[in-house]
C-alpha cells in the first residue's frame, strides 16, 4: 500500500466534512434522513472505539444506553404533543388510568434532554464501577453486558402499558415546537447530528491522545502493571465506559428524532452486538474507521435487507467471522500497517 | 531503641502465605532499615518471589503483618501500597508494550496519579526532567520513542528498572533484575544500585552469585518459606546448612 | 406454602437446565478462557436432532435414542467450530466471543430456513407425560426426568474428570497450560476433547428443552444468557462452582417469580449476580493458585 500523500491526508477530512455539510442540497428527504440515522449510529460507534479499542472493554449491551437516550426523547415527544392532562394513545388502549409517575417530568424538554444525556452515563458508570472495582472484567464483563441488554429489552416489552411494549414509542409530531414532518426540521436535525458527530470525533481524538488515553491503553495491556505503578485502573475504565454510554445515549436520542420510532427491536441483544460489528469493520482503534464502518455496514444492511431480508443475518454472521479472524484491525488496519 | 525504631522502614512479621495447602511463606520475618541494601537468596520454591508479592500486595498473607513506615499495609490495594513508596521490578519484564519507552517512564514518574489529572496532554515539565534523566541513566535516550514492546529483552529489563526508580519509591524490590543479562550489563546494574544513595532502600532477589558479590550487601537465605540464615556473603558461603539446602535441592 | 414448594421445585428443574446449558461453557472457559457464543445453538441442534430422531423412531424408546444422537451431533458441531474457528483465536478471548456470535447468527438463520421460524413439536413419550404427587406438589414426570439427567451428566463428568486418563490430562492443562504442553501433553487435542464433550452436553440439554416446548431456531437463546451468568458466578472452570451457581440462579429466578413477573425476574437475576460479585468476585468456588492474571 503506497503512502498517502500528506496534502490528501490533511485535506480529505475537510473535503468530506464539506460534502457532508452540503448533503441536504443534493439528497432527497428520504436519503438525507437515512444518512442522518447512520450518522447518529456513527456517534455511538465513536464511543465504542474508546471503550473497546482503547479500553479493551467489550460491551455487548451498548443498545441499552442507546435505548435510554432514545426513550427519554421519545417520552418527551409523546407528552409534548398532547393536550395537558391527557395520556399517550397506547396507554389509553392498554387501559391505564393515569400517567405513570416517572413519565411526568419528561413533559419538560430540558428534563428530557438532560435525561437522554445523563441517565445512560450514570447508569453505565454505576454498572461498570460495580463490576470493575471487584476486578471482574474481560469475557465476564462482556457476558454481563449481554445479560443487561436482554434484561432491559425484556423489561420494556413486558411493561406494555408504560413503555409501549414491543411496538415501542412512535407517532411523534414535533420537537421543541418544530414540526417533524417539515423538510426544514429534517435538514436542521441533520446538521445538528453532523455537528455532534464532529464534536465527538474531535473530543475523542483529544482524549485518546491525552495521558488519560495513554493510561487507558496501559490498563488494557497490563492492568496489574498499571496497579504496580501506583494507579488504580478502575476509574479510567469506568470513565471510558461512561463516555461510551454518553455518546450512545446522544446517538439514541438523535436516531429516535430521525427515525420517528424507538422500540425494543432496536436495542436488544442482537442490535447491541451489531453495533460492535460497525466498529470491527472500520477498525477498533480508529475513530475515522468507526464512522466509515457505521455508515458502510448500515448502508449495506439497508440495501441487503430491503431486497433479501433473510440474507442479512447470514451476511452479518459472515461479517463477524471474517472480520475478526482475517482483519482484526478493520478497514483502518488495511490502510496503515498498524493503528494505535 | 528509639533510634532503631526511627530507622526501621519495613517489617515483615511472621507472614504465612498458603496456596491451597502449600505454604509458600511459613511464618517468615524480615526487617529493613532506611538505606539498607539486602539480598535474598534461596533455592527455587524457597518463597523469594512470594515475599515480594506479599510486600507489594499481590498476594494476601493468611497470617502475619507487613509494616511499612509504622503502618500495616498487608490489606491495602496494590496501588495504595505503591503510593506509600514501595515499587517492584517483576521477574518477567512488565513494561507496557504498546506505549513508547518515554511514555512508560512518564507514567512511572507521575506524582499525581488521580484519574482526572490525566486529562491533559504531554508530560509536565517537572516530570519531563525526571524522565530524561531516567532515560539517560539506563542508556535508552536514543530509543525513547519506540514502543516498549519492540525492545530487546535486556533493554526491557533496564527500562523496568528505570521505571521503578522513576516512581521515587523509598523501598525498591528487585526480583531477579539481572535475569537474561550478560556479565557487563550485570555489573552495570550493580553499579546502578550502588549509586542510588541513602534515601533508597533496596531488596534484591537474585540467583547470580557474582552479582550478589558485587552488591556486597548482607544476605538473607530462605528455604521452604522460612528464614534459614543471615550474614555476609562469606558467612553464608561457609555455612554448612546453606550448602546442604542448595546441594539437597540440586540432588 | 404449596405455591412456595411448587416454585422451589420449578427452581430446581430450571437449575438443571441451566446446569446442562452451562457445563460445557464452564469446562472450556476454565481450560481455554474462551466462551463459545454459539453454545446456545448446540442446544437448538440437540432439540432438532431429538425431533428428527423421533420422526424415525417413534414410540417409547425414541427419546432414549435421541439423547445419544443429540450428544454426538452437537459434539461434532462443537468440534468443527473449535477446530475451524476458536483454535485460531485462542489468544484473543473477546474476538472469540464475536466470531462465535457470527456462527450463532448463521446457525439460527439456517435453522429458520430449514425448519421454519415457528418451530417443531416433539411429543414426549407416554411414560414422561404423567405427573407425580410429592408432599402436596404435583410434579410433571418430564421435569423429574430432566433433573435426573442433569444429575447423571454431572456424575458422569465428575467420573471422567477424576478417574480417567483424559480427565487427568484435562486437569493438568487446567492447572498449567505451558507446563502441560512442555511435558508432552497434546494440549490442542485436550482442548478439542473438552470442547466436544461440552457441546455434547449442550446437545443433551436441547433434548430436554424439546420435552418442555417447541423447538425453535432461537430456543437456545432463552437459556444461554442465564447460562452465561452461571459461568460468571461459578468461578473459573470449577464444576462444583458451576453446579452451585446453576442451583442458586435457578432457584432464585423461580422464587422471584412468586413476587414479580418473569421479565422483572430476569432483571433481578442480573442485579443478583452483580451484587454477588461485590462479595465474591472470584465466583462461588475460588481456587487459589500462583497464577494470577497476566
Amino acid at each position: 500500500m503506497p503512502e498517502v500523500p500528506a496534502i490528501l491526508r490533511r485535506g480529505l477530512p475537510w473535503l468530506l466534512l464539506a460534502l457532508a455539510a452540503a448533503a441536504p442540497a443534493a439528497l432527497s428527504g428520504y436519503d438525507l434522513n437515512l444518512l442522518a440515522r447512520f450518522m447518529a449510529m456513527a456517534i455511538l460507534a465513536l464511543g465504542l472505539v474508546l471503550v473497546w479499542g482503547h479500553g479493551g472493554i467489550l460491551s455487548l449491551g451498548q443498545g441499552v444506553f442507546f435505548g435510554l437516550g432514545g426513550y427519554a426523547i421519545a417520552m418527551h415527544m409523546k407528552l409534548a404533543d398532547l393536550p395537558a392532562g391527557e395520556m399517550p394513545d397506547f396507554m389509553v388502549w392498554s387501559g391505564r388510568e393515569a400517567l405513570p409517575l416517572w413519565w411526568a417530568p419528561f413533559g419538560s424538554a430540558t428534563f428530557a434532554i438532560a435525561a437522554a444525556i445523563l441517565v445512560p452515563t450514570l447508569v453505565a458508570a454505576l454498572f461498570a464501577w460495580a463490576v470493575f472495582h471487584r476486578r471482574v472484567g474481560g469475557t465476564y464483563f462482556a457476558l454481563i453486558t449481554q445479560a443487561l441488554a436482554l434484561a432491559f429489552a425484556t423489561l420494556i416489552i413486558s411493561q406494555q402499558d408504560a413503555t409501549g411494549g414491543f411496538n415501542g414509542l412512535t407517532d411523534f409530531y414535533s420537537i421543541l415546537g418544530f414540526g417533524l414532518a417539515s423538510p426544514r426540521t429534517g435538514v436542521g436535525l441533520y446538521w445538528l447530528t453532523l455537528a455532534i458527530l464532529c464534536a465527538a470525533f474531535v473530543g475523542l481524538r483529544w482524549l485518546t491522545a491525552s495521558r488519560f488515553g495513554m493510561l487507558l491503553r496501559a490498563a488494557r495491556d497490563g492492568e496489574n502493571r498499571v496497579r504496580f505503578l501506583g494507579y488504580s485502573p478502575v476509574p479510567f475504565k469506568v470513565v471510558a465506559f461512561a463516555i461510551g454510554a454518553l455518546l450512545a445515549g446522544i446517538a439514541g436520542a438523535l436516531f429516535t428524532l430521525h427515525a420517528g420510532v424507538v422500540s425494543p427491536a432496536l436495542i436488544g441483544v442482537v442490535p447491541s452486538i451489531e453495533m460492535v460489528i460497525w466498529v470491527a469493520v472500520g477498525g477498533r482503534y480508529s475513530l475515522a474507521g468507526a464512522i466509515v464502518g457505521a455508515l458502510a455496514v448500515n448502508l449495506a444492511r439497508d440495501a441487503v435487507s430491503s431486497a433479501f431480508p433473510e440474507l442479512w443475518l447470514y451476511c452479518m454472521g459472515a461479517l463477524f467471522i471474517l472480520v475478526v479472524t482475517l482483519m482484526p484491525n478493520g478497514l483502518a488496519g488495511l490502510l496503515k500497517g498498524r493503528a494505535a | 531503641m528509639s533510634e532503631a525504631v526511627a530507622d526501621l522502614l519495613l517489617a515483615v512479621d511472621g507472614v504465612t502465605v498458603d496456596y491451597s495447602g502449600f505454604k509458600a511463606l511459613d511464618g517468615f520475618s524480615l526487617t529493613l532499615n532506611r538505606g539498607d541494601r539486602r539480598v535474598v537468596i534461596g533455592p527455587n520454591g524457597a518463597g523469594k518471589s512470594t515475599l515480594c508479592d506479599t510486600i507489594i500486595g499481590r498476594v494476601r498473607p493468611s497470617e502475619g503483618r507487613v509494616i511499612f513506615r509504622g503502618e500495616e499495609i498487608q490489606a491495602l490495594p496494590e496501588q495504595a501500597i505503591v503510593a506509600r513508596g514501595i515499587c517492584r521490578k517483576f521477574q518477567a519484564p512488565g513494561v507496557l508494550p504498546t506505549l513508547s519507552v518515554r511514555d512508560n517512564l512518564a507514567l512511572a514518574a507521575r506524582r499525581d496519579r488521580r484519574w482526572w489529572k490525566a486529562l491533559g496532554t504531554g508530560i509536565p515539565p517537572a516530570e519531563r526532567a525526571a524522565v530524561d534523566e531516567a532515560l539517560e541513566t539506563v542508556g535508552l535516550t536514543a530509543r525513547a520513542d519506540v514502543p516498549a514492546g519492540t525492545l530487546a529483552h535486556g533493554e526491557k529489563q533496564w527500562l523496568e528498572i528505570a521505571m521503578v526508580l522513576a516512581t521515587r519509591a523509598e523501598l525498591i524490590l528487585l526480583d531477579e533484575p539481572t535475569a537474561g543479562m550478560g556479565p557487563a550489563e550485570t555489573s552495570r546494574t550493580a553499579d546502578l544500585i550502588h549509586s542510588l544513595g541513602p534515601h533508597r532502600t533496596v531488596l534484591v532477589i537474585d540467583h547470580d552469585m557474582s552479582f550478589v558479590e558485587q552488591l556486597g550487601a548482607p544476605v538473607t537465605v530462605m528455604h521452604q518459606g522460612r528464614f534459614l540464615k543471615q550474614g555476609s556473603i562469606a558467612e553464608v558461603r561457609a555455612d554448612a546448612q546453606v550448602a546442604a539446602v542448595y546441594l539437597g535441592h540440586a540432588a | 406454602m404449596d405455591l412456595f414448594l411448587n416454585q422451589l421445585f420449578n427452581g430446581v428443574s430450571l437449575a438443571s437446565l441451566y446446569l446442562l446449558a452451562s457445563l460445557g461453557l464452564a469446562l472450556s472457559f476454565g481450560l481455554m478462557r474462551v466462551i463459545n457464543m454459539a453454545h446456545g445453538e448446540m442446544l437448538m441442534l440437540g432439540g432438532y436432532l431429538a425431533w428428527a430422531t423421533l420422526l424415525v423412531v417413534p414410540g417409547a424408546a425414541g427419546i432414549l435414542i435421541a439423547m445419544p444422537v443429540a450428544f454426538v451431533g452437537a459434539a461434532a458441531m462443537g468440534g468443527v467450530i473449535q477446530t475451524v474457528l476458536i483454535r485460531r483465536l485462542s489468544a484473543r478471548p473477546l474476538d472469540t466471543l464475536l466470531a462465535t456470535w457470527g456462527v450463532s447468527l448463521v446457525l439460527q438463520q439456517a435453522a429458520r430456513d430449514l425448519f421454519g421460524a415457528v418451530g417443531v413439536e416433539v411429543r414426549a413419550p407416554a411414560w414422561l407425560e404423567g405427573s407425580v404427587e410429592l408432599a402436596g406438589v404435583v410434579i410433571p414426570t418430564a421435569r423429574l426426568f430432566i433433573i435426573g439427567v442433569a444429575v447423571a451428566v454431572l456424575g458422569g463428568l465428575a467420573l471422567i474428570l477424576l478417574k480417567t486418563r483424559i480427565g487427568l490430562l484435562v486437569r493438568a492443562v487446567n492447572q498449567d497450560r505451558m507446563m502441560a504442553s512442555a511435558t508432552g501433553i497434546a494440549v490442542g487435542r485436550v482442548d478439542l476433547a473438552v470442547f466436544c464433550l461440552g457441546s455434547g452436553v449442550a446437545g443433551l440439554a436441547g433434548v430436554m428443552l424439546a420435552l418442555l416446548g417447541p423447538v425453535t431456531p432461537s430456543v437456545g437463546q432463552a437459556y444461554i444468557i442465564p447460562a452465561f451468568l452461571v459461568v460468571v458466578m461459578g468461578g473459573l472452570g470449577s464444576i462444583t462452582g458451576t453446579t452451585a451457581a446453576a442451583v442458586i440462579l435457578g432457584v432464585f429466578a423461580a422464587l422471584a417469580q412468586l413476587f414479580v413477573d418473569v421479565s422483572v425476574s430476569q432483571m433481578l437475576l442480573l442485579v443478583f449476580v452483580v451484587l454477588f460479585i461485590q462479595f465474591r468476585p472470584q465466583g462461588v468456588v475460588a481456587v487459589r493458585t500462583r497464577q494470577l492474571d497476566a
